[in-house]
């Protein structure tokens, strides 16, 4: 029982004023970062570039080390990817399947810490990274987020959804535990390794609050810390090559939001988190 | 790493075949399994997050500023002063007044937009579904300090884009950044913005669940669009709206980015932050101020949120 027709066209209308209101500041940020900071402050704005220039972004990989950041994002996530997707689906088989003293607590007190937020902890997480030397070093910037409750709640559900008998007739056929969980589990568990996988991926590129405080040194800046900074700091009236490192920052997300999409949105709309 | 290399099955650890009683040895190596599986998460856990948690709340009571990590004996436990003085600080009650207004505002206006937003893609609409949903949901995905930094620029004063558009219909727009009056609303308008896409997609879930047939039989009596809205929908969405009010809540009362990248907390501190705030005592040092400031927030969040389930779960 769709609108009437009239109603309908009406309400593409709203949408499609919505959609490039919403779509309009990515446009205007990518053509943005191809003009000169002397377009960019005219009055009334250009949309489109009159003088295109890759100035900003041979600027931004060449007297700004923004390949540098840009390596430092991509192995910090990696590494936090990597650990959530292993460490969390071993503790998920572990509470899903087997039974073991302990267990009940083991999950009350992980799942009680998923709401606890990001800031209570780090203070003496900056301590603790600080006596152990870890300040403005790559793992200083990863280890604290090798694991997740939230990743661990998302594997326990998904392996509790898995037949048991698949765990029973590994037993029979004289697999030990481990086995079981690296061979059997494991290879099952794509569509929950995924979404975990992507989830993560994106929310360690786009943190900033602990890589602002570990990252002192450009040398470990991660890209937002290092559009942060700039753009609060000495570079804050070069527009064109703020817009270019925006572009930097959020264009291949948005590639890798484009060919994922689906896994994207249903991740979203099971787990409710993003 | 541990979970490639499982270890020979231990004796007793075979069950009878068909599935019958396994033995005790058998419990207990699958005990010492689930151990063995639980501990690398469990030793990361304990270093870096309950740990923390757990410390955070000691040095709250104590004066440990930057200068102490060399010298941790010259710490004192000085109680609650720090919580006195956070409260005594006329920044930090601003700050916190500036988090409310974040909150109660912003709070609202991302669960209407994503509600109607979801709304109109469920049925409103036949074709082009998929594009709006992903259009929509773009912003979620992206960093918020790349977006606070494109969006400075859209609500520059002479030449930025909204005030622009909005000459175009004879309006003069404000200096949006710059004037304490309009600073924080432009913060929400860009966290709106920046936010409905996950509450769209949660709602457009939980729309599913909201039998057809209802609404129909309602169609049937007369009732109009609005009034299957408000009787049919919402009613059977309260669950959903909770969660969403719930972790939107969560989000919003940390807003720490939009601030640090867009206003630096001004202008008149207009739209400096509890989070922020936070860090900037950080930053000078103070850092049993700024643990006691954190678990302040903590307090907050906890509330903000048991509250949420008292008012939305309780029937009419």
């Amino acid at each position: 029982m769709l609108g009437s027709r009239k109603q309908q066209y009406w309400l593409y209308g709203v949408l499609a004023v919505a959609l490039v209101a919403v779509i309009a500041p990515f446009v205007w940020m990518v053509l943005g970062s191809f003009k000169t900071t002397g377009e960019l402050r005219q009055s009334p704005p250009t949309w489109w570039p009159e003088t295109a220039t890759l100035d900003n972004y041979t600027q931004l990989f060449a007297r700004l080390d923004f390949g540098g950041y840009f390596t430092n994002s991509i192995v910090v996530a990696t590494a936090v990817t990597a650990g959530n997707l292993v460490f969390c689906s071993m503790l998920g088989y572990a509470l899903a399947m087997l039974d073991f003293r302990g267990k009940r607590a083991l999950f009350v007190v992980v799942m009680t810490t998923l709401m606890i937020p990001g800031v209570v902890t780090f203070v003496p997480l900056f301590v603790l990274v600080a006596n152990a030397g870890l300040v403005d070093t790559l793992p200083g910037l990863f280890l604290p987020f090798l694991v997740s409750p939230f990743g661990v709640f998302l594997m326990r559900q998904f392996i509790l959804g898995l037949p048991r008998d698949l765990v029973d007739a590994g037993r029979v056929d004289g697999a030990g535990e481990l086995r079981i969980y690296w061979r059997i589990i494991l290879p099952l568990c794509g569509p929950a390794l995924a979404t975990l996988g992507i989830l993560t991926f994106l929310g360690s590129w786009n943190n900033f609050l602990w890589p602002l405080v570990v990252a002192q040194t450009e040398q470990s800046y991660t890209l937002p810390v290092a559009l942060a900074l700039y753009s609060t700091g000495q570079n804050s009236t070069q527009y064109g090559l703020l817009l270019a490192g925006a572009t930097v920052v959020v264009l291949p997300v948005l590639v890798v939001f484009m060919i994922f999409q689906r896994r994207f949105i249903e991740g979203i709309a099971t787990t409710g988190i993003k | 790493m541990t979970a490639t290399t499982a270890p020979p099955a231990p004796p007793g650890e075979t069950t009878a075949p068909g599935g019958g009683k396994r033995t005790r040895a058998a419990a207990r190596a699958e005990g010492r399994a689930a151990w063995i599986l639980a501990l690398p998460f469990c030793l990361l856990f304990l270093v870096f997050t309950l740990w923390p948690v757990v410390q955070s709340l000691f040095m709250s009571f104590t004066d440990t500023r930057s200068r102490d990590l060399r010298t941790p004996f010259n710490v004192n436990v000085i109680g609650l002063e720090n919580y006195t003085r956070a409260f005594a600080d006329p920044v930090f009650r601003q700050a916190m007044a500036n988090t409310a207004y974040f909150v109660l505002v912003g709070v609202p206006l991302t669960l209407t937009v994503a509600l109607a937003a979801a709304v109109a893609l469920n049925r409103g609409i036949s074709k082009l579904r998929g594009v709006f949903r992903l259009g929509f949901y773009t912003p979620v995905i992206t960093s918020i300090v790349a977006v606070a930094v494109v969006w400075r620029f859209l609500l520059e004063t002479d030449y930025g884009l909204i005030n622009t558009a909005l000459a175009w219909v004879g309006i003069d727009g404000p200096n949006w950044l710059g004037d304490p009056n309009w600073s924080m609303p432009s913060l929400i308008m860009m966290a709106t913005w920046r936010n409905f896409g996950t509450g769209m997609i949660i709602f457009l879930a939980g729309l599913q669940s909201v039998p057809w047939h209802l609404h129909e039989a309602a169609a049937i009596d007369g009732a109009s669009a609005w009034q299957r809205f408000r009787h049919i929908t919402l009613p059977m969405m309260r669950p959903t709206i909770l969660f969403v009010s719930v972790t939107t809540g969560i989000g919003y009362l940390q807003f720490f980015e939009e601030p640090y990248v867009m206003t630096s907390g001004g202008p008149l501190n207009s739209t400096i932050s509890m989070s922020m705030y936070t860090y900037n005592q950080f930053g000078f040092g103070n850092y049993g101020f700024a643990a006691s400031l954190s678990y302040i927030i903590f307090v907050i969040v906890a509330v903000v949120t048991a509250i949420q389930f008292r008012l939305l779960r309780e029937n009419d």
